[in-house]
């Protein structure tokens, strides 16, 4: 399928912060695409470039084959968008709102909406400004998922949701996913976009700075080992790609370059393995990775590992 | 009184964060009463003067817009002082303490900021007190402005009366501060409450001046009466004052008992359930925009109809006035020895069309607020685009200021109908009223403008009304140069029932309008959504 997004180079500037520096995004047709990054890296900056809120200053985007500024009310009918920020009309009730955007997008679907107004558990009569934050959030994300838009843009949907809606919304995505639909998930809840996302991006400082699917991000990083071994742990801290090395009577742990792997591997065995247990980095550990104030010396480990 | 902890830091967080917008409200006011007192020597130099314009104003369209005329028959500085100057400035006031106090209340807890602020150390009442003590503060500093700089300003005013002027006027502002925190409580939206304490004061104005008009007890039913009452450098009376006190003490009570019932956020008014589905109207960028305004856009309407309706009903009375009045005889034949009638109607209907200017720029402004509150946003994430969506506040806006127009002409001529017994008064009068659409239209287009081009400054289109009002209301004691006048769009519209209908500057106003809002509209589909 043909790529539903994709960015190149694109600037954003707000007086003198720079919000986008250079970001490429691709997110192709028919993919769950997870967005992550820290707090002000230019996640939702991006969003609003995409639905033609905000003009960039330079470099090129496209969305489902058109120009998202030019062409913004053409590609709107294609797309459904839930905001991070969700704020509704203090008296308007949230079924009027959810009925509102539906007709804006073409027209309500009656089954549809009750089903996802039972689902998320919400009352359609309360007015918008007696709706907890939780509640608001619902409001926003039922009217997104109510549409059949072929594209849906979600920047941080569940923020404020309880751990069940979460489930529920984990259901409605693979849904979504399985009708062959695509997503552009911004989140800051990691085990959320593990669990769905065929491909992340992380974007910091308004690049992105690594893409790929989850196992491909793996295989860039590095993954840890703990060992009981027999002799002394002799020569490991001088192989190539070792990283917080601990030795503690026969216990070693340590992380390796994944690209290391085999040969790290090999070493220990002539250690004379006990024991041996290795986990590749969660999410969240890679992501700290770039979070952190060293991004230098995570982009140097990426370069090293996929040389 | 743990309920009251926190409150000086409080106070001084507000002072902090005011501390520009409370010196521009009270500089403002300061000054135009200064300065506008100041030119009478200049305007008035003789004794004969000051009498022919005490004839001028002596009857019931004085009363009504100005005051109740104490001191006509020895017209001094000091009676005019308080007959011209003090019944606006106690509006400017009122006004002044009810944007304050909400602004510190009710807005502080609608945009959860006072959750924050309560959580941390600071009493129930807090927020409350914090806000009064503020308000009354501001009062008693214009108090003394006012009363230092007025016989500064002119000689022969007394410093007693400039004392009693300031007093008077204060106790408007405290009144105002009162009702405004008792507002603040019922609603759980600031606009709500601005809106409730708002009708108080017009409903108040309306009070003092048919009251005044008619000089019945009517006029002690309001506190702008009580100011007037004072008689300041007439024959000064200190005790509606303590009217004033009461009254505001009363309101602060009040105000204090629902604050210590209540919960932070909530209002009296409770909120009701309301439909599940949306109603039919509501499925377009335009249905929103009429759901958002339809109740501002019913209230104004009311307002004018019945405005037009009372206009109507004294035009014959304040006719016969004007005949016993040589001077205005006079400049009646000048100008083309109209019906004082019509006259009269003239004047009102270009003064319901000043205050309709502000229903026009509140109206356009309303998108402005949707963007800032990130409302607009998905919309235009919708297959809306961004001129419907702006076209959409801007059809309110000027239909609107129609429908307005309409409901004043309506009122106005119903009750002259009713009076004359010709029912031609009905459609000539709703045609007067008409006249100045393609004017309001400009008003719209100003803010449009303002909103496509600079939307953080959009609120300028009010500077440009104050400066316009302004002009209008003070313009001839100041004497100022004619062009000034010109820059007002109302004042290029035929004045109908007096002058001809002539098309013209209707094309004009209406092409003036038409190119602000082409450009508001293009600039803000070139530009980003800005928060
Ligand atoms: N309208 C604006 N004016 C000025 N600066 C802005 C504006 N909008 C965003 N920024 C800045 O641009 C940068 C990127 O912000 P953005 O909202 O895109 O971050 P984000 O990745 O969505 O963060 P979060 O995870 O906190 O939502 C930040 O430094 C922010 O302060
Ligand atoms: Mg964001």
């Amino acid at each position: 399928m043909a790529a539903a997004i994709s960015i190149s180079n694109l600037i954003k500037s707000f007086g003198r912060t720079r919000a986008l520096d250079g970001l490429d995004l691709t997110v192709q047709g028919g993919e769950v695409h997870g967005y992550v990054g820290p707090n002000g890296a230019g996640k939702t900056t991006t969003i609003r470039i995409l639905l033609g809120l905000l003009r960039g200053d330079e470099g090129h985007a496209e969305l489902l084959g058109g120009d998202p500024w030019n062409d913004a009310v053409a590609l709107h009918r294609r797309l459904a968008y839930v905001p991070g920020d969700v704020n509704l009309w203090p008296n308007l009730t949230g079924g009027e709102i959810i009925d509102l955007f539906a007709r804006l997008r073409g027209g309500v679907d009656r089954a549809r909406r009750d089903d996802l107004l039972q689902r998320f558990d919400l009352d359609p009569t309360k007015k918008g400004r007696t709706y907890s934050k939780g509640n608001r959030q619902k409001v926003a994300l039922i009217a997104g998922l109510a549409s059949d838009a072929e594209l849906l843009i979600l920047d941080e949907p569940t923020s404020g949701l309880d751990p069940l809606m979460e489930v529920v919304f984990r259901d409605c995505i693979q849904e979504v996913k399985a009708e062959g639909r695509t997503v552009l998930l911004s989140s800051h809840v990691l085990a959320e976009v593990e669990a769905l996302c065929d491909r992340i991006s992380i974007i910091r400082l308004g690049r992105v700075v690594e893409t790929g699917s989850l196992a491909e991000l793996r295989h860039l990083t590095r993954t840890t080992i703990t060992a009981e071994v027999a002799k002394p742990a002799t020569g490991l801290a001088e192989l190539p790609g070792i990283h917080n090395l601990q030795t503690e009577d026969g216990r070693i742990s340590f992380d390796v370059d994944t690209g290391r792997l085999e040969d790290t591997v090999s070493h220990l065995a002539g250690l004379g393995v006990r024991a041996l247990t290795s986990h590749p980095p969660t999410l969240e550990e890679l992501l700290l990775r770039h979070y952190g104030d060293e991004p230098a010396q995570a982009q140097e480990a990426v370069a090293e590992g996929s040389s | 009184m743990t309920s009251l902890t926190g409150t000086t830091r409080l106070i001084r967080f507000i002072l902090r964060r005011d501390r520009v917008r409370l010196s521009v409200w009270v500089l403002a006011i300061a000054l135009s009463v200064l300065g506008s007192v100041a030119s009478f020597a200049e305007t008035y130099p003789t004794a004969a003067d000051r009498q022919t314009r005490a004839e001028v104003l002596d009857n019931p369209a004085g009363q009504l817009f100005i005051g109740p005329g104490y001191g006509s028959d020895n017209y001094t500085y000091g009676a005019m002082t308080a007959n011209e100057m003090l019944p606006l400035a106690a509006v400017a006031v009122a006004l002044m303490s009810i944007f304050l106090v909400v602004r510190h209340t009710r807005a502080e807890e609608e945009n959860e900021r006072a959750e924050l602020v309560r959580a941390a150390p600071v009493g129930r009442l807090a927020p409350l007190t914090a806000t009064l003590t503020v308000a009354v503060g501001a009062q008693l500093g214009l108090a003394a402005l006012l009363t230092i700089g007025l016989p500064a300003s002119l000689e022969g005013l007394s410093t007693t009366g400039s004392l009693a002027f300031s007093t008077a006027l204060a106790g408007v502002g405290v009144v105002f501060a009162g009702l405004a925190a008792v507002a603040a409580q019922l609603t759980v939206a600031a606009r709500g409450a601005i809106g409730i304490a708002s009708m108080a004061v017009g409903g108040a104005y309306l009070v003092r001046s048919v009251g005044d008009m008619n000089d019945t007890a009517l006029k002690w039913v309001s506190p702008f009466g009580w100011a007037t009452e004072m008689r300041a450098y007439v024959d000064e009376r200190w005790w509606p004052f303590l009217l004033s006190v009461a009254l505001a003490a009363g309101a602060v009570a009040v105000a204090v008992a629902i604050n210590r019932q209540r919960d932070v956020g909530f209002g009296i008014i409770a909120e009701r359930p309301g439909p599940p589905r949306a109603a039919r109207a509501l499925g377009s960028p335009f249905g929103l925009a009429l759901r958002l305004q339809r109740a501002t856009l019913s209230w104004w309407g009311v307002s004018f109809f019945v405005l037009g309706l009372l206009y109507g009903g004294i035009a014959q009375e304040a006719a016969s006035l004007y005949e016993d009045i040589d001077a205005l005889e006079d400049y009646l034949v000048r100008i083309g020895a109209a019906d004082p009638a019509d006259q009269y109607l003239a004047l009102t209907a270009s003064v319901s069309a000043l205050m309709a200017a502000g229903y026009v720029i509140q109206s356009v402004l309303r998108a402005r607020s949707e963007e800032a509150a990130l409302r607009a946003e998905p919309m235009l994430a919708t297959p809306v685009g961004r001129h419907r969506w702006l076209g959409s506040h801007l059809m309110m806006a000027l239909g609107g200021s129609i429908v307005l127009l309409l409901a004043f002409g309506l009122g106005t001529g119903i009750a002259r109908v009713i009076s004359t017994g010709d029912a031609g008064e009905l459609p000539r009068l709703i045609g007067a009223a008409l006249a100045y659409a393609p004017a309001l239209w400009v008003f719209g287009g100003l803010a449009a403008a303002l909103f496509g081009l600079v939307p953080r400054e959009a609120a300028a289109a009010w500077g440009v009304l104050a400066v316009i009002a302004f002009i209008g209301f003070l313009g001839p004691i100041l004497q100022l140069p004619d062009w000034s006048y010109d820059l007002s769009p109302l004042e290029h519209v035929p004045t109908l029932p007096v002058a001809d209908f002539s098309v013209a500057p209707e094309l004009v106003l209406t092409a003036v309008a038409a190119a602000l809002v082409g450009l508001g509209l293009v600039a803000f589909r070139r530009r980003d959504l800005q928060t």
